[in-house]
């Protein structure tokens, strides 16, 4: 299927490691795409007339005198309205039993869009999950990833956030997916009858690990096509992207890079940010929005992924197991949206970021009469009140599984303070007061 | 250098953005050179010779570039344009501008003018015939967006020259002649109004460089009371991701008192650069009542932008900074984030093979962002009585939230304002995060600084400032112990040490930048606020037991909330402010 006639073959390899094979070959274009023995690979570096190539399904049993054959392009996706509804590999071969998709011919890993001729995100996606939308927004356009530990429900939030969200397209871009979550995200959308709304890109903890480093490539320019070529609001689901940035520092390594930080390459952060800043509101309408999932060891935020993720997204979404309520919620405190304030008090009602902030605060002050509580002291009137207010505000708004619209929510959290505070201890600016306060 | 044909190579080995080349000929260390790729012409720039081998930095990406392509080498640095016309322009870190690009995806080899060659400027006259100039010179001056732009000897031109012929006031283009000028062996040069500089090269045409004395001021409570940073001072501001970096950027650029911003978005998320793009033109220089892109140039490398511009794109805008100093000018420059450009610069040495020093950073990063920071500063020009600033203030993102990374040891090193930013505080959401007990501001001890304090916010304000830093100081102490010994455990005097300094952390530190009114306070306000603070920071209150303590405090900062929220000296400003003088009567001994 890929080779060509009258093309030249290659036979003879002159270095072979786990990830890359070398060989002397002229004529060769940098990143271009080659078959060695019937393997993918990319070159990543020309020196002179020796080529070096990675193979993306790994070396084992490759002899010396493996064919390879160069396909004068770079990694490409054939986009069509036809890939709605299909599943495909990380080559972007279908995996569903499906034919091949027909339609044009794209490079992946495209130029990034002028900034200038970027829109501000202005659309408010609501996804009913209290914890989001009144605490941390989401705004089309933007790119946001779950911190989550390997143990959380992120998948399942994820996927409730992509249905509820009214994408036009979902993408999902699987990255060391076991086989048990893929059915599960496969169920989910047949089940919700969203089926042809949905392309997915998907290397399976199955498939070699190096592949996934084409998965995002993949996924973001079947975004950029509905996107661009169709002006329609998509969005990426990237899972999980640990596992996207543990195939670099394979790779980096095998290539003989120094690495920096946690074993990570140096150009971990520019690397990650190619692909995050792929989310962008187009002026013509389309726009594409990225939710990614980067698991945590430990909750260690300061490791090299999630620290270099933090500073290119948008934002984080923490989820913790709240112990008081039994059921696992959206961390107020960790968790950020920093598009929020393009909608919140415009998009929703205008009492909405005092409303916000002040639970916070006053989730804060429980959170210090609970450490006071354990170190054996005792607690005052005002302390009691916050504990109690806590539990309610948690088991009412933060945990994951509600599904409420954004007015409610506010409501839902101005009878909350009415019913355990004072103003004074609400401190929200009057004429919101006067308005909302419950008596 | 001086041969007329350009040096050429070709292209011998190619690893990511660094790419070999064999010339035929000399080639000069930071020398452009650009790769012909088909119809494209890619730039890049030598950082390194071994031999004939030339290695390169491609500003582009390499994707399809073979063995034997052409390279043709410029015989200079990398340059800007300086003319009029930069001002309310949004470039890329090449100082291509970004408006004339064609489409919604950038094109790989595209470079477009960062000037408009059509447009006519009304040059005005400076110099007469006759007069004696240097490089720098002002010569006339165009008005660009109300801002007076002079035209000057080019800093290119070393020695002496006498004006031989001056264009009269009129209209013309920036490739107009307006000048002729003579040397000391009597050969002519034509000026025009545009000139060039290498941007790693400072522009030096000015006469001294005093130490910065003045407040600039930046309208953000916790920077102009507690650690002024000073008209061409340097700052920076470490942070994690989400204490707020960014909006205390933009909440800085958009009020600070200065002629001229340029902000270098350096390797940053692209929609926080459209959110300048898309506010600036609507909002007002609260100075002017101009709107604030007229006094402000975007240099825009996003994160995703080639890597190699992102190095280049601080110090294209530290440059068109220094060309707008030498025009006696308030410059402020903005840079966010220096750490992305570090990763640059350890992105280069890495593929170089260069022995790596702490973090794998190259080992001269400390001298390189410290030769970066001395460029900034206040100046005497060489035009009589003339002075320019350029402020500069960059933000760092330490890896891990870690102040002890080799790019925050390295700035601290450099710059005399440290603004760190908690993640406590911004946990706590107490924005803006800026800690107050660790930042601090070295120009605070400078006698010249606080000479200039005391004439223009009175001769007890450094003592009140100081003042406010011990209530915040005592009070955390105080907190300390009350979470060691408990509530009813310490002296009731504890809790009201604590809550005074809640006081001073809810009303003065607090800032909402979200907010109309709150997000900017003149430094005549601040003066007010801060002595309304400290009165009641002073009295002596009466507490039955220690939850009244905080029932009264929280009634007390309710109020200052309500008051910061209003318009200064209004109605509603006086209400609260009695309010709060009524129910401190309540408690007072």
């Amino acid at each position: 299927m890929e080779s060509q006639a009258f093309q030249k073959i290659y036979t003879k390899l002159t270095n072979i490691t786990k990830a890359t094979v070398s060989l002397k070959a002229a004529d060769v274009g940098y990143d271009e795409m080659a078959l060695v023995h019937g393997r993918k690979a990319q070159v990543v570096k020309l020196m002179g007339d020796q080529v070096t190539l990675q193979v993306f399904a790994g070396t084992e049993g490759i002899p010396t005198n493996a064919e390879v054959t160069f396909m004068g392009r770079p990694p490409q996706l054939k986009v069509s309205e036809d890939l709605g509804g299909r599943f495909f590999n990380a080559y972007g071969d279908p995996i569903d039993g499906g034919p091949d998709v027909e339609g044009e011919i794209r490079d992946t890993g495209s130029p990034s869009v002028n900034p200038v001729r970027r829109k501000q995100p202005s659309q408010f996606i609501a996804t009913g999950i209290a914890g989001i939308d009144l605490n941390n927004s989401l705004v089309s356009g933007q790119k946001i990833p779950f911190f989550a530990d390997p143990d959380q429900p992120y998948n399942q939030v994820m996927a409730s956030v992509a249905l509820r969200a009214k994408a036009d397209k979902i993408i999902l871009g699987g990255m060391g997916l076991t086989n048990d979550d893929y059915l599960y995200f496969k169920n989910v959308f047949e089940n919700a009858g969203a089926l042809d709304r949905i392309v997915c890109f998907v290397n399976t903890t199955e498939d070699p690990p190096v592949e996934r480093l084409l998965v995002p490539d993949m996924a973001l320019t079947a975004a950029e096509y509905f996107a661009v070529d169709h002006n329609q609001n998509v969005l990426v689901l990237l899972t999980d992207m640990t596992l996207f940035a543990d195939a670099l520092s394979i790779v980096s390594n095998r290539m003989d890079q120094i690495p920096s930080k946690d074993s990570m390459p140096g150009s971990l952060y520019s690397d990650l940010a190619r692909i995050y800043e792929k989310a962008v509101q187009f002026p013509s309408g389309g726009s594409i929005t990225i939710v990614a999932v980067t698991t945590l060891s430990g909750g260690d935020i300061t490791h090299a992924i999630p620290d270099n993720t933090g500073y290119i997204t948008e934002g984080q979404l923490f989820l913790r197991r709240d112990t008081e309520i039994g059921k696992v919620i959206v961390d107020p405190f960790r968790s950020l949206s920093r598009l929020k304030q393009l909608v919140i008090g415009t998009q929703t009602r205008s009492d909405h970021p005092q409303v916000m902030n002040a639970a916070v605060r006053l989730y804060a002050d429980a959170a210090s009469a609970r450490t006071k509580l354990e170190n054996g002291f005792d607690l005052t009137d005002y302390d009691e009140r916050t504990l109690d207010f806590a539990k309610e505000y948690s088991e009412q708004l933060l945990a994951i599984d509600v599904n409420l619209d954004t007015d409610t929510m506010l409501d839902i959290a101005w009878d909350l303070f009415a019913k355990y505070f004072t103003k004074a201890e609400v401190r929200i600016k009057q004429e919101f007061v006067d308005k909302h306060w419950k008596k | 250098m001086e041969k007329n044909n350009k040096t050429t190579g070709k292209v011998v080995g190619i690893v990511s953005n660094l790419v070999i080349v064999e010339v035929d000929g000399p080639v000069s260390q930071n020398e452009i050179g650009f790769i012909v790729h088909g119809k494209e012409r890619l730039m890049a720039e030598v950082i390194k010779v071994v031999g004939v081998n030339v290695y390169i930095q491609v500003f582009e990406s390499t994707r399809g570039v073979r063995i034997g392509s052409k390279v043709e080498f410029e015989k200079h640095m990398l340059e800007v344009t300086l003319g009029p016309g930069i001002l309310s322009r949004n470039y890329d870190g090449l100082q291509n501008d970004l408006d004339k690009m064609e489409g919604v995806f950038l094109t790989r080899g595209e470079y477009t003018d960062p000037l408009n060659r059509e447009v006519k400027w009304d040059f005005k006259p400076i110099a007469a015939k006759g007069d004696r100039v240097t490089a720098g010179s002002w010569l006339g001056e165009v008005m660009e967006n109300s801002i007076p732009h002079k035209i000057m000897v080019p800093f290119k031109m070393e020695g002496r020259y006498t004006v031989k012929k001056i264009v009269e006031k009129g209209e013309y283009t920036v490739d107009d002649t307006v000048a002729v000028v003579e040397d000391e062996e009597g050969n002519e040069t034509s000026l025009t109004m545009v000139q060039k500089w290498p941007v790693k090269v400072p522009i030096k045409a000015f006469k001294h460089k005093p130490r910065p004395f003045r407040l600039l001021e930046t309208g953000v409570r916790c920077i102009d009371t507690l650690n002024p940073i000073t008209e061409g001072g340097t700052g920076f501001i470490p942070g994690a991701f989400g204490t707020g970096k960014t909006v205390l950027q933009h909440a800085i650029s958009k009020q600070a008192e200065a002629d001229v911003v340029i902000i270098a978005a350096c390797g940053e998320r692209a929609n926080e650069v459209v959110e300048i793009f898309t506010e600036f033109p609507e909002l007002e220089d609260p100075r002017t009542g101009r709107k604030l892109i007229e006094r402000t140039t975007i240099i825009a490398n996003t994160s995703n932008m080639p890597v190699a511009a992102r190095e280049a794109s601080v110090y294209t805008a530290m440059t068109l900074g220094e060309y707008y100093r030498s025009m006696g000018l308030k410059v402020l420059l903005m840079a966010d984030s220096t750490s992305r450009w570090a990763q640059a610069l350890r992105e280069m040495s890495n593929r170089l093979e260069e022995l790596p020093g702490p973090d794998a950073y190259p080992m001269d990063l400390s001298a390189v962002i410290s030769n970066f920071y001395s460029r900034a500063g206040f100046v005497y020009l060489n035009e009589k009585d003339a002075t320019g600033s350029i402020s500069f203030i960059g933000t760092v993102s330490p890896a891990g939230g870690n102040l002890k990374e080799p790019v925050t040891e390295s700035t601290r090193k450099a710059a005399r304002c440290f603004y760190g930013l908690s993640q406590d505080r911004a946990d706590s959401k107490r924005y803006p995060a800026i800690d107050p007990i660790d930042s601090y501001s070295k120009y605070l001890e400078y006698p010249e600084v606080q000479k200039n304090l005391a004439e223009n916010q009175g001769d007890e304000w450094l003592g009140n400032v100081l003042k406010a830093r011990d209530i915040l100081l005592r009070g955390k102490e105080a907190m300390e112990q009350i979470n060691i010994l408990g509530d009813d455990g310490v002296p009731i005097a504890f809790h009201d040490r604590f809550w005074k300094s809640e006081l001073i952390d809810f009303v003065i530190l607090q800032q909402d930048a979200f907010d109309k009114i709150d997000a900017t306070t003149s430094l005549e306000r601040q003066k007010y606020m801060l002595l309304s603070v400290l009165d009641v920071a002073d009295s002596e209150f009466e507490f039955k037991e220690f939850e009244g303590v905080s029932t009264f405090f929280k009634e007390i900062i309710n109020l200052y909330k309500q008051m910061n929220y209003s318009e200064f000296e209004s109605d509603e400003f006086k209400k609260y402010e009695s309010e709060i003088q009524e129910l401190m009567k309540t408690k007072m001994k």
